[in-house]
């Protein structure tokens, strides 16, 4: 719908630049400015610094994991340690790292992309974000905390999807399951709060002009995967809530030797751990959504398809949970329709891939930084999508589910796709943060460094798990035919740990030394490039009025705008 | 639909069962799934390769088209024209939709068969039934009607030219476990509610391994599996002296004997013929055997079983065997009465 009147370009007017500080600022009070605001960008950074933190934790403890595994039968870790590392691991980079850096750039960048000055609920926002940092404190307390009055546990070793009845007390002493629950769950109350806000924020806020189809893709992506969270998240309390029950009050939900159902925690674990595997990635293809045409310097290809395909993954994903449970002994016509619904959410995936490659079909690329790491998403995401397709086949799960080449799959979804499109998401809106450039030398460093350290740690390990080895095990014998494959994945983790150490050195040295970025670094199309970086506290001058998606194309290119073919 | 199913079943299946590659030499025990030893593996590895030429051919297919964007498509210095804005294309984008839903109805088509032929509920004809529990962190392996109990290692007889059927009823004892032989086919989790099934079968004698596959506690990782597929004479004869009681002890380790019933070794562990009767650990009435102790922890030999009986933390740490503080000479003497019981 285009609105009626003429011209059809709006002049966007720029805000002027924030007031100028006399002096300093106290510590003190800079602090209280951070802790509390209620800004939708200060939150959004906030999200994002505390994702890329625990990124590092997380990692660290992987790191760990994969030294002790280098070689058969080391005994560098205990196998208790080993337990509570994979545990912290998957919690961590779930909740603690895919969560926060999907809230925080959404909170970032809707309300900049949909032109409005915050979230709906901007107080409410607040308190999403606090009760995620204050959940992942109590995760991690356990270290301190988890002991309890038995004597036994420390941080919880039941892993991340904490199988019942493993988490019983009878097998669970001490406290670090609670830990893990308690952490969990608060989190996740601030998570379906900000899920809803953001809905509001996109269904309600929208800039004039700007409908529903004329949406950035990543509005349209982030507007679905809130639609999951709300969806997901609530069962998952509810599993965690009876789970707690049973430790603490003494029910029976999932206590099998008291007539309880250990499978009806894998059924809610998965009604929610499924969606969620498409609530971490959705906001990956967001961003490549919005990179990739402006790199290649053309508009998405096929935005009505995209759009479609993105709600399609939304529905579909919801029926998709026991492809987690097809050794779980599930009757042959359960596992076929849980195979089939597990296909048919490639067939969406796929269109997305299509239509990326077809966006750059024809371009005029230009390989920074951002695009280098989109283009290494749609590679490597490809391969996941395929042996996800793999995976979705019940009889070849039968061979290797809860296996390496499980482990090998999700994290070509989850680092191959989700944290190479972070990476590209933080090149491309840093300047727009903060002002200031990335380094691009560093950049592409880091870019080919991760890309070979990446896949010699993740690729053998699909061999490894074809070759019989289970994943989760805290050593392994020396006669299995598995050395190899996990001395190069070990090997893989040290070059990785190089490409880090220079995403750190390169974000610390950009953030006061880098070179400014000015308002429009990239020559790019959506709201937020037409405002100042950093952005002012309320955004826009005035609030704008969009005529397409590309607002900023009409503006740049008044002979040939967008709104006349869309 | 079956019956198309069913044809591209069989053509893929004889196509790509012989394009397999040459299997190791018997003998071996590494556990890899490209070395079936059974109906149920060979079908699974079938499907394998038919899934590795179908996604390889589109993963080649999608890299082409990006590393041609990406060598082709790259902006020229100094060219600062934009490129023409091409919107989409229904016709384009309706095949890569059809397209792709062809390709999932085949493999669906192809694999849902796979899940009927190889999940049973009931036994195939003349195949061996063992009843399986999975403790925290050992098999149990009940051979019912023959009358014996064992652990960590199932033995299975096999005849001349046919291959062995193998039909397990799985139980769990506490947590979720997952049985997983490779070479003999798929796994199947061992869970403590329910009542599975899995099918298994090797085509020829040898040892294969396994271990348990869903995490399930601290030694998780020594859980481990052995399936001794013999020829029937061998089997016979192992069956029959597996259902002898234990032999008396002889004057030589009477002491040892006397020592082990002493010990709180009874509350968990049974020898038959005793009067220890402990059903929480691995039956020990022919624990000599066995090829391993500590369910595949450590080969068993005289050495790692005295090992085994000073202190099982030194061997598997975790475990819910304590170390009985027994003396080095009293570890001698009940080892040396456990050696006897062959």
């Amino acid at each position: 719908m285009r609105l009626l009147g003429d011209p059809q370009v709006s002049t966007l007017q720029k805000p002027n630049g924030p007031a100028p500080l006399d002096g300093p600022v106290p510590f003190l009070s800079k602090l209280h400015e951070w802790v509390a605001t209620t800004d939708h960008k200060k939150l959004g950074m906030m999200y994002v610094t505390c994702g890329i933190v625990y990124l590092i934790i997380a990692g660290l403890e992987a790191s760990m994991m994969r030294w002790q595994l280098a070689w058969p039968g080391q005994t560098i870790l205990s196998p208790e340690e080993f337990n509570r590392l994979f545990t912290m691991h998957g919690t961590t980079m779930v909740f603690f790292v895919g969560m926060p850096v999907l809230f925080g750039t959404a909170n970032f960048l809707i309300p900049l992309m949909i032109g409005a000055r915050d979230l709906a609920f901007p107080r409410l926002n607040a308190f999403g974000f606090w009760l995620f940092l204050f959940g992942s404190f109590l995760l991690y307390f356990s270290y301190f905390g988890g002991q309890g009055l038995y004597g036994m546990g420390s941080a919880p070793d039941v892993g991340w999807f904490a199988y019942a009845p493993l988490t019983e007390r009878t097998f669970s002493r001490g406290h670090s399951t609670d830990y893990w629950i308690l952490g969990i769950f608060v989190a996740s109350i601030g998570s379906t709060l900000t899920a809803i806000n953001l809905i509001a924020t996109m269904l309600g806020m929208r800039c004039k002009g700007m409908t529903l189809m004329k949406m950035p893709l990543l509005a349209w992506m982030m507007l679905v995967d809130c639609f999951l969270v709300v969806v997901a998240l609530p069962p998952l309390a509810a599993a965690q809530i009876m789970l707690i029950f049973d430790r603490l009050l003494g029910a029976h939900f999932f206590d099998a030797q008291a007539g309880g159902s250990a499978l009806l925690w894998q059924n809610m674990f998965w009604f929610f751990g499924h969606p969620e595997v498409y609530i971490l990635i959705l906001p990956g293809f967001a961003f490549v959504s919005e990179i990739i045409p402006v790199f290649s310097r053309k508009v998405i290809f096929g935005y009505p398809l995209m759009v479609a395909a993105s709600v399609a993954i939304g529905f579909i994903s919801l029926g998709v949970w026991a492809h987690h449970m097809f050794a779980v002994g599930l009757s042959p016509m359960l596992n076929a329709i849980f195979m089939g619904s597990t296909m048919l959410v490639g067939v969406p995936t796929g269109i997305k891939m299509f239509n990326w490659s077809a966006t750059m079909i024809g371009g005029k690329i230009r390989f920074d930084t951002p695009m280098l790491f989109s283009t290494g998403f749609l590679c490597q995401f490809l391969l996941a999508g395929l042996t996800g397709i793999w995976l979705a086949t019940v009889p070849f799960d039968w061979a290797v589910s809860d296996s390496y080449f499980v482990v090998g799959h999700f994290h070509y979804v989850l680092f191959g796709g989700l944290l190479f499109a972070i990476f590209a998401a933080i090149f491309y809106w840093f300047p727009k943060a903060t002002g200031r450039m990335l380094n691009e030398t560093l950049g592409k460093w880091q870019f080919w460094i991760l890309i070979v350290g990446f896949n010699l740690t993740f690729g053998p390990m699909h061999v490894s798990g074809m070759l019989g080895m289970p994943r989760r095990i805290y050593t392994y014998e020396a006669d299995r035919g598995w050395e190899l494959w996990n001395l190069l994945s070990s090997i893989g983790v040290v070059v990785q740990i190089v490409g880090f150490a220079l995403f750190a050195l390169n974000l610390l040295h950009s953030s006061f030394k880098g070179r400014r970025a000015g308002d429009d670094p990239w020559d790019a199309w959506t709201l937020e490039w037409s405002t100042t970086s950093p952005p002012p506290a309320y955004n826009f001058a005035e609030e704008p009025v969009v005529y397409s998606r590309r607002p900023l194309w009409d503006i740049k290119h008044p002979e040939d705008p967008d709104w006349k073919y869309e | 639909m079956v019956d198309l199913g069913s044809l591209i079943w069989h053509a893929s299946m004889s196509m790509l069962t012989t394009a397999a590659p040459v299997c190791e030499p018997a003998g071996t025990i590494q556990p890899s799934m490209f070395n079936p030893a059974g109906a149920p593996a060979a079908t699974i590895l079938g499907i394998t390769w038919l899934l590795f030429v179908i996604t390889g051919a589109i993963a080649i297919v999608v890299l082409s088209l990006i590393a041609y964007a990406a060598i082709r498509c790259r902006r020229k210095d100094g060219d600062d024209l934009e490129p023409a804005q091409v919107y989409g294309s229904n016709p384009i984008e309706l095949a890569w939709t059809v397209i792709p839903l062809l390709i999932v109805f085949l493999l669906f088509m192809i694999s849902a068969r796979g899940i009927f032929d190889l999940e049973r509920t009931t036994p195939p004809e003349g195949s061996l039934e063992v009843s399986v529990t999975g403790h925290r962190w050992w098999w149990e392996f009940d051979y019912g009607d023959l009358g014996i109990v064992t652990a960590g290692e199932l033995h299975v007889p096999i005849d001349d030219g046919k291959p062995a059927d193998l039909f397990l009823t799985l139980h769990s004892a506490d947590v979720a476990h997952s049985f997983w032989v490779p070479q003999l086919g798929g796994k199947m989790d061992v869970i403590p509610d329910r009542i599975n099934h899995l099918w298994l079968q090797a085509n020829a004698p040898a040892t294969y391994v396994g271990q348990c596959a869903e995490y399930c506690g601290t030694q998780h990782a020594k859980m481990l599996i052995r399936v001794v597929v013999e020829p029937r004479a061998d089997f016979e004869a192992w069956v029959a002296n597996q259902q002898k009681d234990a032999v008396a002890a002889d004057a030589a380790v009477k002491e040892g004997h006397d020592l082990f019933l002493r010990t709180s070794c009874i509350n968990c562990h049974t020898v038959r013929g005793t009067v220890a009767n402990g059903s929480f650990a691995p039956d020990l009435t022919h624990i000599m055997s066995r090829d391993t102790i500590g369910s595949g922890a450590a080969p068993n030999n005289p050495k790692t079983l005295r090992q085994w009986v000073f202190d099982p933390q030194n061997i598997k740490p975790g475990c819910d065997m304590p170390s009985m503080k027994l003396s080095r000479h009293e570890v001698d003497l009940v080892c040396a009465y456990l050696e006897t019981l062959k």
